[in-house]
């Protein structure tokens, strides 16, 4: 098995929001900072991983018929370490993400990931598999806030870009949100299809 | 006086902070449902009656369990197991008791579990404070936020329904096509929700 590919899928070719249209909840509400996207991101890729490890683990003992409540048990104790933890050492992180961290259990990704890949796979490949997914929804959600931040806060990494510019609004607020995500598949459509054409 | 209060969280979940338009919330069942009206509606009157429901099971939970065990870091896997309980026991219950309607919501109603407005709907009523001892009807004010919850959905859910069944017959761009002119309509929609945020109660 090739184990750069487990892990490479994830970034572009099976990208979790762009390609297979996952999770769009959490990119789209929290991409306002970078600052959110990366915390939003170490958070997804810590319950990923751990998840497609322990699934991995159990696909021989688990009983197909409970499969789904035990994946989400499983789920939610991860997400309950990453709320605790960001709530101890992020606090401001932790106010402004809300109830996004406690959401991550219903990520339609991470049960998805169970589902198709770690109750089928060993454990090294699950564990590729899950950092990649995680870094590919990381990646959108970077582009995304990156654009966000800039148009809505005036703002880069947190620091003012131009002062005294009154920034727009409304794009942090979800209309923003929902344009830049719109346009960003659009481009990617537009790449996908000359491609194809070519 | 008391009146007045269910009113202000009902409008304010409604339409003042629609969990679609302005929380961002249950976007997967807002894009995939919404091609169609009657099963927009279908999905949107599964969820108002699984978000009240819930709203009113989890309340009483949190208050008297959770906090009274001081276990409130089971928070999460206690409500997501509730929710998937509640769904799954709703789910045999419509089908015993009338095929017809198990018919039209029974496809909709696994869906509802991995909604994250429902699991958002019972953690802002915890955040909101209903659970608090001192906050007098609480659980009705779970239950009206739950309510409002759901309805706003459904709001959302039969507008962009109605828009999308008309974008079928439009000239769309090839590469906008599907997901990405959704996501435009979404915005333009949520633009005009947003004019509802001055409004006073």
């Amino acid at each position: 098995m090739n184990y750069w590919k487990e892990f490479a899928k994830g970034i572009w070719k099976r990208n979790p929001q762009l390609i297979v249209g996952l999770g769009f909840c959490p990119t789209l509400a929290i991409s306002t900072s970078i600052s959110n996207a990366f915390w939003m991101t170490v958070g997804v890729t810590f319950v990923l991983m751990g998840s497609n490890i322990l699934v991995s683990l159990i696909r021989r003992i688990a009983p197909s018929h409970l499969r789904i409540p035990i994946y989400i048990t499983i789920i939610a104790a991860f997400v309950t370490i990453v709320d605790l933890s960001l709530k101890a050492y992020q606090p401001a992180v932790y106010k402004s993400l809300g109830i996004f961290i406690p959401l991550i259990v219903v990520n339609c990704i991470i049960l998805g990931r169970a589902e198709e890949f770690a109750q089928r796979n060993p454990i090294l490949p699950s564990l590729l598999d899950g950092a990649g997914m995680g870094i590919g929804f990381g990646l959108t959600l970077f582009v995304l806030s990156f654009f966000r931040e800039i148009l809505g806060s005036n703002k880069l990494f947190g620091f003012t870009l131009i002062p005294g510019m009154e920034p727009a609004a409304v794009m942090i607020l979800a209309p923003g949100a929902f344009f830049t995500l719109a346009f960003m598949l659009w481009g990617m459509n537009a790449v996908n299809s000359r491609k194809r054409n070519r | 006086m008391e009146i007045k209060v269910f009113l202000a969280i009902l409008l304010s979940t409604i339409l003042i902070n629609n969990y679609v338009l302005s929380r961002i919330l249950g976007i997967c069942p807002f894009l995939g449902v919404s091609k169609k009206l009657d099963s927009a509606l279908g999905m949107g009157l599964a969820v108002i009656f699984v978000m009240t429901l819930t709203s009113f099971i989890t309340h009483p939970i949190y208050k008297y369990v959770l906090v009274g065990y001081r276990i409130t870091y089971l928070t999460i896997i206690v409500f997501i197991l509730v929710i998937a309980a509640v769904v799954q026991l709703v789910e045999m219950v419509i089908r015993k008791i009338s095929p017809v309607l198990h018919q039209s919501l029974g496809i909709f109603l696994p869906l509802i579990t991995t909604n994250c407005a429902v699991l958002g709907v019972v953690l802002l009523n915890i955040s909101s404070g209903f659970a608090k001892p001192n906050v007098s009807m609480g659980l009705l004010k779970s239950v009206v936020q739950g309510f409002g919850g759901g309805a706003g959905f459904t709001l959302a859910l039969l507008i962009m329904a109605g828009i999308r069944e008309r974008l079928e017959i439009a000239d769309v761009p090839e590469n906008l096509k599907g997901v990405p002119i959704t996501f435009i309509t979404a915005g333009l929609l949520a633009l005009a929700f947003y004019g509802f945020s001055g409004m006073k109660i």
